[in-house]
């Protein structure tokens, strides 16, 4: 599972710093620091931030490559 | 076309039809394999494109965010291979990594690529980037010691470098990346000296107002901020950094350089391809159609992203270059409906540029373009509480606002710009800083800058009378 947030979206709400504490926290005041990689346990925590996001701001998915096919 | 009776209505509307019909099949290349890249490949998939996609990246990774790179990588907290990003939905393309696009023949319809295929396409989107402005004397950027941050290789790099402990990093160039840079090294505990040609940091990008602020909020946090001075030389022994020499004649030690000197366009792939592509970008309509060099618009190729230079109507059509990851993503998806729509169909870019910084604690966050003003204001908090928000002005309206650790109110900035609000905003804006009048913003020439404004305003400006827009969500 990968994450990507939105920060321009994000206005600091904390509602992913709470339902997914090991992936989510506030670096100072307000600015957002997260796992963009995170562990598999946290899925479910993860897909619960994102939903609850005031803003939905947080993108969660796959890693693009997953899908293939690739060529070098 | 006026006064059609109902058949010629209808007649209309199955030529439209057919017409989406077509343009949903064929062949798209889109040259530039990262965020937007792959957002404007979802979109076209989302748009309902059924034809076949093919995505060229020089990079061997797939696609990544670079956000967290200055950041959480360099803070040693994430790892850079872990930042890719996640897919918003399967978009069964053909992804080409590793692989150089080196010209585009546009008669030809063919993208040439650096292992000596050819790529043919129906319409096709650039959307190459920049990379990190290297160090003007190759032999010093090549001491061990030396970086530049733009890539996940690079970032992976500097963060293993950091980890070990320098005595000391010097970082030249005090725009976005090179302050977050030295946020990172701060928080890690390492010596951290920063390097700027222009007054202060960040005025590139938000004038010498917020630059004052940002300088004070370096230096509490224990940077050695020389401003106005330029390194004029790099120095090393058995080949690793050891030092550096500054304009002024002072020297440091430093076993750590970052090259902080702004961004390149990837345009140079373009030079034989009679478009027009040069070191500000690719220059395109607000439909993200591209230019060719005789300011006529092509109809088969799409420009988004940091590579794209676009007019805004908000800022009197100036022709903008944003390197910001909103506008990637936003106009990705705007590039990517109007390939696959006809005519009537097509959807301006219109959105607002906003970017965001987190550096030493604090969150800044910007909507509009400051460096479009005369005149800037402290409309609700202070330099004093660490918390503020600055609006900026040109010619009596609101143009910009930067917050810091006041995120939540830029909504209401943005839609000041919108709807092009006179400047200073009236009362109810602000909070309880009665008496603050505007100051020049004071936005420098970006030639004096060591690192290149964030923000590019270039262009001249036709006579046109500004439009208000309406935020389409």
């Amino acid at each position: 599972m990968r994450i990507a947030v939105d920060l321009n979206r994000c206005q600091g709400y904390a509602q992913c710093v709470f339902l997914a504490p090991g992936v989510f926290e506030l670096h100072g005041d307000e600015a957002l620091m997260y796992t963009p990689a995170p562990p598999a346990d946290q899925r479910e925590r993860v897909l619960r931030a994102a939903a609850a996001c005031p803003v939905q701001a947080i993108v969660t998915g796959e890693p693009v490559g997953s899908e293939g096919p690739y060529v070098r | 076309m006026s006064g059609n009776g109902r058949d010629g209505q209808d007649g209309k509307d199955r030529r439209d039809r057919q017409g989406v019909r077509d343009m949903r099949d064929g062949r798209i290349v889109i040259v530039g394999a990262s965020l937007a890249g792959l957002r404007a490949a979802e979109a076209l998939r989302d748009e309902g494109f059924s034809g076949s996609l093919t995505l060229v990246g020089e990079e061997p990774h797939p696609p990544y965010d670079r956000p967290p790179l200055s950041k959480q990588v360099l803070l040693g907290r994430v790892r850079a291979q872990d930042c890719g990003l996640p897919a918003r939905r399967e978009t069964d393309a053909q992804w080409m990594l590793g692989v150089r696009a080196t010209g585009l023949d546009p008669a030809g319809k063919r993208v040439l690529l650096g292992n000596g295929d050819q790529l043919p396409y129906d319409r096709l989107l650039i959307a190459t980037g920049t990379r990190a402005r290297p160090w003007p004397d190759s032999g010093e950027a090549a001491l061990d010691g030396v970086f530049t941050l733009r890539t996940s290789d690079d970032a992976g790099r500097l963060a293993e470098r950091l980890e070990s402990g320098p005595r000391r990093v010097l970082v030249i160039g005090a725009g976005f990346t090179g302050s977050e840079i030295a946020s990172a090294c701060r928080e890690r505990g390492l010596e951290v000296t920063v390097a700027e040609r222009g007054r202060a940091p960040l005025i590139g990008a938000l004038g010498a107002t917020a630059g004052a602020f940002a300088a004070t909020l370096q230096r509490a946090h224990g940077v050695d901020l020389r401003c106005e001075v330029t390194v004029t030389a790099l120095r090393g022994s058995g080949g690793r950094l050891t030092g550096a020499e500054f304009s002024d004649g002072s020297r440091i030690d430093a076993d750590v350089a970052v090259v902080a000197l702004g961004a390149v366009r990837n345009t140079e792939w373009l030079a034989d391809s009679g478009l027009a592509a040069g070191p500000r970008g690719v220059a395109c309509d607000a439909g993200c159609r591209a230019f060719d060099m005789y300011g006529i618009v092509t109809d088969d190729i799409f420009v988004a992203g940091d590579v794209a230079r676009f007019p805004h109507p908000l800022f009197e059509y100036q022709m903008l270059a944003l390197e910001h990851w909103g506008n990637a993503v936003a106009q990705a998806e705007v590039a990517a409906h109007n390939m696959v729509s006809p005519a009537t169909l097509r959807r301006p870019h219109l959105a607002v540029p906003a970017f965001w910084s987190s550096q030493f604690g604090l969150n800044i966050k910007s909507v509009g373009v400051p460096t479009f003003s005369d005149q800037v204001v402290i409309a609700q908090g202070s330099p004093e509480e660490r918390r503020l928000v600055a609006v900026y002005g040109y010619r009596g309206r609101v143009t910009a606002a930067v917050s810091v650790n006041m995120a939540k109110w830029l909504d209401y900035y943005r839609h000041l710009i919108e709807t092009a609000a006179p400047f200073p905003p009236g009362p109810g804006a602000a909070d309880g800083v009665a008496g603050s009048e505007p100051v020049p913003s004071d936005v420098p020439d970006p030639h004096v800058l060591s690192h290149g404004p964030t923000v590019a305003l270039t262009g001249h400006l036709p006579d046109r009378r500004l439009t208000l827009l309406r935020p389409d969500s």
